[in-house]
């Protein structure tokens, strides 16, 4: 494999404690120098890469991407789904289970990494936590691990049954398995597409409670209270609401293992985005009220949250062409996620970059222990994000990576422009 | 909410919502809230103008126009009075309804919307099961759409008709509306509130009339937010406290299917809400009653009150035809690109 220099670029490596002008050295795949400016020793016959006024830092990682493979080819495939999450800076992202069938084997799990994919950067499965994500009878956890999943969730089937979450989190705590919860309770969701309040009385749809998440995240918190067990590491998916992060807070304040995760959709947008009846606003966490969005940035720059994760769901065009109530769940977000996490959490409300690049590479690379991701010390995977920081650019929907274009942003003006993604050591995507 | 939720103590403002494209089509009736009190105002006065004209010389207002009439639910008043409507001036009309298209074999509503256009129809008629439906026609065909009906949405032509008729008895001789013509009256609204598309159309309309609009139902059917939707809207949960502020009574059905796995007690219902003829001659004996129709007699109001001289039930429904006369002619005579 060909070494790759890349040079005069600004180095931020929040884990690393890095933040300033830097040469480095790629090979092998992995971080093999880091140097002042033009001080690299063994850069002999590399390619260089020019990274002049530009910000070289940590390959981005999404910890809740669905990537519809095995099954829903026709929605996404991960060769797609990985163009364009290489496209948004992301060099590792985690793909939820709920695939068709469900990814409850170590099957579909090595299937899903198999070079046959052809993904563009690192996949990482996440396994369900139980039999086809019924709910009822535990996965091998064991098996899934040593396959590669990195966690265990049952994802939009939340696990309702209090027997069965704490049999969940005590059973992937003995492997070392984070539990992921969708919290959702669905005896206080059916037949509800969007939040539940004066927009949606006014639309005439059926409303989802806040509490249907919080609830559910209280009750999770209790269990893992209760187990008295330091390995149980809960992880809340996509919090939307801010008595679920009050919940998450205290939590955490008890020394519990925690952590939670928040889609730039909900610390942006509103149920107001629904307008008339948009589908592409459409989501499961859906768009809170005003005050549980502002309550998710507070708590991004309060430090309460553990990583912004896009929770990218495509759809074909056709799906989300239909009345809402009959529209499916979600939006794209890994070509976004970046340019509106700097335009917004750092331009506007002043988040150090680097603080906001920790929140989508090295927290949740820690979070879900991707040993080597997540920074760019010496020995690390070559996992490279470079981007211009003082570029505005506007996402086209049509011109996504992705097969789908189901995103609320088409049109947004985004922050950061990205120039090279680098996936343990190869050029995963190059920009202009 | 959950009260140990941390008070939020700064503001991040995020960008602004984009403002509504719709509606597309200046000749669309979507909601009962796009139209201006100029527009209401020319609509009840073509309304007028229509029922009085010679049928044989309405008939040539849109002669040889093509409506289509899409019925995704069943429906007899407002179905058959577009129908008459759009026939009376003299439009050639057609029906699909789910049952006997090919809705049943898995057509879309945009497929069933372009090919009625590519068929030759100028307007579309929709009635259908799910709220927004006619927004997603409409942005798929830009055709004018005429809402009549849309889940637990909207059904502007009925706040139409009503108004047409609450103003024949509570302000004859007016057919110019604005902000004060319904100054001082109140209308109740009764019974299922939640559910219920009528309800919502009123509460956008008549307050903009000056009119105060009072909900009255059972907590499952009228939930404390909805008299957040807008201005002049409160909730009174005492019957006949309502009953004797009011002008206007407007009953409401239960919608049996869409109650969704909600548990009513019909006879804890009819204790409360039912407008019963001695309920009526005590609390509100001048006031008028109102229906959107189907009713139930029996359940939200008794035959006695359905059939007795305070109701004006059949009258909101000849009012219907004049209403949809004069807004299948706005449909097809708006210029694109300005308002009617």
């Amino acid at each position: 494999m060909t070494a790759l220099v890349i040079r005069g670029g600004h180095l931020i490596d929040p884990a690393a404690g890095v933040d300033g002008l830097k040469d480095i050295l790629l090979k092998d795949g992995r971080v093999a120098e880091i140097a002042g400016h033009g001080k690299l020793k063994q850069a002999n016959g590399a390619q260089v890469l020019d990274a002049t006024g530009l910000v070289v830092a940590p390959g981005l990682v999404d910890i809740h991407v669905h990537l519809r493979e095995p099954g829903q080819g026709y929605k996404e495939t991960i060769a797609t789904g990985t163009a364009a999450a290489a496209a948004g800076g992301f060099t590792a992202v985690a793909a939820m289970p709920n695939t068709i069938p469900v990814n409850d084997s170590a099957e579909i799990t090595r299937w899903m990494q198999a070079p046959e994919r052809g993904a563009a950067i690192r996949v990482f499965p996440i396994g369900a936590a139980t039999r086809g994500s019924k709910g009822e009878a535990l996965n091998d956890f064991a098996a899934l691990k040593s396959a590669g999943a990195v966690a265990v969730t049952d994802d939009g089937h939340p696990i309702l049954k209090d027997n069965v979450m704490r049999e969940t989190l005590a059973a992937a705590a003995r492997v070392g398995l984070t539990v992921i919860q969708h919290a959702e309770d669905t005896r206080l969701t059916q037949g509800a597409s969007m939040n539940a309040g004066p927009v949606a009385f006014r639309l005439g749809l059926r409303g989802m409670p806040t509490e249907a998440e919080s609830g559910l995240v209280e009750r999770d918190i209790r269990l893992v209270t209760e187990l008295r067990d330091a390995r149980v590491h809960l992880h809340v998916a996509h919090t939307s609401t801010a008595a679920a992060l009050a919940a998450v807070r205290q939590a955490r304040r008890s020394g519990l293992r925690v952590t939670c995760e928040v889609a730039p959709h909900h610390f942006l947008l509103t149920e107001e985005h629904v307008g008339m009846y948009d589908t592409n606003a459409k989501m499961n966490p859906p768009l809170r009220s005003a005050a549980d969005r502002n309550a998710m940035v507070e708590a991004i720059l309060d430090g309460v949250v553990d990583a912004i994760a896009t929770d990218h769901a495509p759809h074909a065009i056709h799906e989300k062409e239909v009345e809402f109530e009959n529209a499916p769940n979600g939006i794209t977000g890994l070509e976004t996620a970046l340019g509106l996490s700097l335009r917004w959490l750092h331009h506007e409300w002043k988040m150090p970059i680097g603080r906001v690049l920790s929140l989508l590479s090295a927290q949740p690379a820690a979070l879900l222990n991707l040993k080597g991701r997540g920074t760019l010390t010496v020995g690390s995977f070559a996992d490279v994000v470079v981007f211009d920081p003082k570029a505005e650019w506007t996402f086209r929907a049509r011109e996504t990576k992705s097969k789908a274009r189901n995103t609320p942003f088409d049109g947004w003006t985004m922050q950061g422009k990205v120039r090279w993604t680098i996936s343990e050591g190869r050029i995963a995507y190059s920009g202009e | 909410m959950n009260s140990t939720a941390t008070p939020v103590r700064r503001q991040f403002h995020p960008p602004p919502v984009p403002a509504s494209p719709f509606p597309y089509n200046p000749g669309s009736l979507l909601s009962a809230g796009d139209l201006s009190l100029g527009e209401i105002s020319h609509i009840l006065d073509r309304a007028t103008f229509l029922e009085n004209q010679d049928p044989l010389v309405r008939d040539r207002t849109l002669a040889k126009r093509r409506v289509a009439l899409l019925f995704y639910e069943s429906s007899t008043r407002t179905r058959t009075s577009f129908e008459l409507a759009a026939k009376g001036l003299g439009a050639d009309t057609t029906l699909v309804s789910s049952l006997s298209s090919s809705i049943e074999k898995g057509e879309t509503l945009k497929d069933t919307g372009l090919t009625l256009r590519a068929l030759g129809a100028e307007a579309i008629i929709l009635r259908h099961n799910s709220s927004g439906a006619p927004w997603l026609l409409e942005a798929e065909t830009r055709l004018p759409v005429l809402n009549a009906g849309d889940g637990m949405h909207e059904h502007p032509t009925q706040a139409l008709l009503d108004l047409r008729t609450m103003l024949a008895h509570l302000r004859p001789g007016v057919d110019k509306v604005n902000a004060e013509t319904l100054a001082g009256v109140t209308v109740t609204i009764v019974g299922d509130i939640l559910h219920s598309r009528v309800a919502r159309s009123n509460m956008l309309l008549l307050p903009r009339l000056g009119a105060r609009v009072l909900l009255c139902g059972p907590k499952e059917l009228l939930p404390e937010l909805a008299a957040q939707a807008g201005p002049g809207i409160a909730i009174e949960q005492d019957f006949n406290a309502a009953l004797r502020q009011s002008q206007a009574v407007m009953m409401l059905r239960i919608q049996a299917e869409r109650l969704a796995g909600l548990q009513l007690n019909l006879e804890e219902y009819k204790k409360g809400y039912q407008l019963t003829g001695q309920r009526l001659a005590e609390h509100a004996p001048t006031a008028i009653v109102m229906h959107p129709g189907p009713i139930i007699r029996g359940l939200e109001l008794t035959a006695g009150v359905a059939d007795g001289p305070q109701s004006v039930i059949l009258e909101q429904v000849k009012n219907g035809v004049a209403i949809r006369m004069a807004v299948v002619e706005r449909a097809l005579t708006s210029a694109q690109g300005g308002r009617g």
